[in-house]
């Protein structure tokens, strides 16, 4: 499969009053075309940060690229000014947030905020992109489209804002569409549809879905693979079958321990991970899940771990793939759901940087 | 839209009466009279004043009299210039003061949003540091003496503008920025503050995302947005240009309505403080009304009461 997205070595950090933050620390991961690559973590683990970086969202200065390559159809984009990346934004390109009821302009009409990209990138006329815009309100499910183009954010609901944040997403039929919760302010039903609507357009389009989330139980429903972040680092990657029935980072474990799910009936108590995420302006020496971490080795204090190869698309970075660490147990929780998967290896590999 | 004007015209007329009713009886608490200053004068003539203004009348039929020629667009005679009505007075003054007072709004809200967007554009570098010395400048600097200041630099030492007086363009523009320095300032400071906090909105973010161009999310985007604190500021800024204009129009020697105004007070021109300050009220309840249908006309999310529901 062709990749449309190779993010190697990122960093990126903030300068503040209060030293340099970090919050991206060596994030690598590709992205095919078709696919739905989930990021997870915890808040302030460097999701949003990370994807906004992709589309050079973040705000600079304070924030600084320190590090790393983000190849979008094989060209960095990590160079590129302002002005290369307006042909990029919204065109190659799309975003949807989180907020629906803050992330559309309170005085513009619903029709013009999607006009706007296809007359930017489509060069469309006036009339033509008002025609597009009305097609594709109905696309994404919003009744009687003719009369909602001329409507202000105002007069439509939370669910029916998010649908039109994804009409704008995909007006210029962008390759890659990252999603940063886009469900997590919206009631379960609507979560749902949004959901279902974003596959649907997905399989009609082929756009590659860069989906962010600390929902797993989300993740289990629009991903093929699934990135765990923790402290601005990749700490486990794999399909979706591989993080939720072959765990390998005790972080993931915490995270599907503490997963709500409904085949979890017995009186399990759901388990929060203890502890609160390290300081980005000082992370910690090691692994930075040590202090929380209630399987951590010695090592894991002193050095940080390397990343661990379990299957060709399954990845770890934890000491207790090391092949002297000690055999631990994971929590029952996530140990009642693990499987033998056929494509692991006999022996997790050492993956070599190549620096 | 209709009914909601016809329902604030309403609203205007009750303060009016209110602002007329209270000016009546503030005027007669005040001690003294209209003809006190004069040479002690023979009480056969003061009755007779008196007969002539109506002032021997009792307090409610004065009240009731009055009323009801301010109903009529009549604000009696002058108690001091026999020979004019207030009337006269304020179509005299007024069209002088309009002029002033417009060049100054004029000034005031161009420079100042120029000066607040610069800034927050330029947030934390220079051109933000310079715009907001001199907004805080034009906020500390009373006008009278930003008045004086631009009379000794700009007229008396360069002789670029006249010093005083009101005949040509030119005499306008030195009284007009005195007059506008404060508000400018205030709005060039409330302008930043607003831009910022619109810059930092998500909406802004789903703008740059979509790949539209700084310049087109500042003007498309921004800029309306930002606008609705610094008109809600338009009603008091025409308060504030209004009682500007008393000082102005005195030191720069200029014949409109608030110099008339202020020569009235210390003549105890009695029917002259009644009726500009009515006048005055006018024009402050209606900048009112405008302020609040511009401010419905710019942001959507404000119905005005009574008008077309959106559905
Ligand atoms: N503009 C900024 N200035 C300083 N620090 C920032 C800035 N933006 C993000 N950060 C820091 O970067 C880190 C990662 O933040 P990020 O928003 O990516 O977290 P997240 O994983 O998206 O969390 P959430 O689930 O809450 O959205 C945090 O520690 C945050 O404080
Ligand atoms: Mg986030």
């Amino acid at each position: 499969m062709e990749k449309i997205l190779e993010v190697k070595d990122l960093e990126v950090s903030f300068q503040t009053y209060g030293g340099s933050v970090k919050a991206v620390r060596g994030v690598s991961f590709d992205l095919h075309k078709g696919e739905t690559l989930a990021i997870v973590g915890e808040s302030g683990s460097g999701k949003s940060v990370t994807s906004q970086t992709i589309m050079k969202l973040i705000p600079m200065p304070p924030g600084q690229i320190t590090g790393g390559k983000i190849l979008f159809n094989g060209d960095d984009i990590v160079p590129k000014t302002d002005k290369e990346m307006e042909k990029i934004r919204g065109k190659e390109i799309s975003m949807i947030f989180q907020d629906p009821m803050t992330s559309l302009n309170p005085t513009m009409k619903i029709g013009y905020q999607i006009m706007e990209g296809l007359i930017k990138h489509q060069n469309m006329s006036k009339q033509a992109a008002k025609q597009r815009a009305v097609e594709l309100l109905s696309l994404v499910g919003i009744p009687m489209p003719e009369k909602r183009v001329n409507q202000y954010p105002h007069e439509f609901s939370g669910g029916m804002r998010q649908r039109a944040m994804i009409a704008i997403a995909l007006a210029a039929n962008p390759k890659l569409l990252i999603a940063d919760e886009p469900t997590t302010a919206l009631d379960v039903t609507i979560q749902a549809q949004i959901l279902e609507l974003m596959k649907d357009l997905q399989s009609k389009m082929d756009t590659s879905i860069i989906f962010i989330t600390h929902d797993l139980g989300v993740v289990a429903n629009v991903a093929d693979r699934v990135a765990v972040m923790y402290a601005g680092q990749i700490v486990e990657m794999g399909t979706v079958d591989e993080i939720f029935y072959d765990p390998r980072h005790p972080y993931t474990w915490g995270l599907l321990a503490s997963m709500p799910s409904v085949d979890n009936d017995d009186n399990q108590d759901l388990a929060a991970i203890p502890g609160t995420p390290p300081d980005l302006t000082n992370p910690p020496k090691g692994d930075a899940f040590a202090a929380r971490n209630k399987y951590a080795l010695a090592i894991d204090f002193e050095e940080e771990p390397p990343m661990y190869q379990i299957s060709e698309t399954h990845f770890a970075k934890t000491w207790l793939l090391h092949p002297d660490a000690p055999q631990v147990e994971p929590p029952d929780a996530v140990k009642k759901r693990i499987r033998q998967l056929s494509s692991t290896f006999k022996t997790p590999v050492l993956v070599k940087e190549d620096k | 839209m209709a009914k909601y004007i016809g329902k604030r015209l309403l609203y205007m007329i009750l303060s009016l009466w209110l602002i007329v009713t209270a000016t009546f009886f503030f005027m007669r608490i005040a001690p003294g009279n209209p003809f006190t200053s004069e040479k002690q004068l023979p009480p056969e003539i003061e009755a007779n004043l008196n007969a002539h203004y109506g002032l021997d009348k009792p307090w409610y039929a004065q009240y009731g009299d009055y009323l009801l020629k301010v109903a009529k667009w009549d604000f009696g005679p002058s108690f001091k210039y026999k020979s004019q009505s207030v009337n006269d007075l304020i179509n005299e003054g007024f069209p002088v003061s309009f002029i002033l007072g417009l060049e100054a709004i004029l000034i005031a809200v161009a420079f100042g949003l120029i000066l607040g967007i610069i800034a927050a554009l330029k947030h934390n570098r220079w051109q933000d540091y310079t715009a907001m010395i001199i907004a805080v400048a034009g906020i500390s600097v009373p006008s009278f003496i930003m008045a004086t200041f631009l009379q000794y630099f700009l007229a008396i030492k360069l002789g670029v503008f006249p010093v005083a007086r009101f005949e040509t363009f030119m005499h306008t523009v030195l009284p007009a920025l005195a007059l506008a320095s404060t508000p400018m300032a205030f709005i060039a400071r409330l302008t930043r503050s607003s831009m910022l906090e619109v810059m930092s909105n998500d909406y802004i973010k789903t703008a740059k995302a979509k790949g539209l161009s700084q310049g087109v999310i500042t003007v498309k985007h921004a800029i309306r947005n930002a606008l609705l604190p610094v008109v809600t500021y338009m009603g008091p800024l025409t308060a504030g240009i209004l009682t500007g204009s008393f000082v102005i129009e005195k030191i720069f020697g200029i014949p409109g309505l608030g110099s008339h105004f202020v020569t009235s007070i210390t003549n105890r021109d009695y029917t002259v403080i009644m009726g500009v300050t009515v006048f005055y009220s006018i024009i402050l309840l209606a900048s009112i009304l405008l302020v609040d249908i511009a401010y419905g006309i710019i942001d959507p999310r404000i119905k005005l009461a009574g008008g077309k529901k959106g559905e």
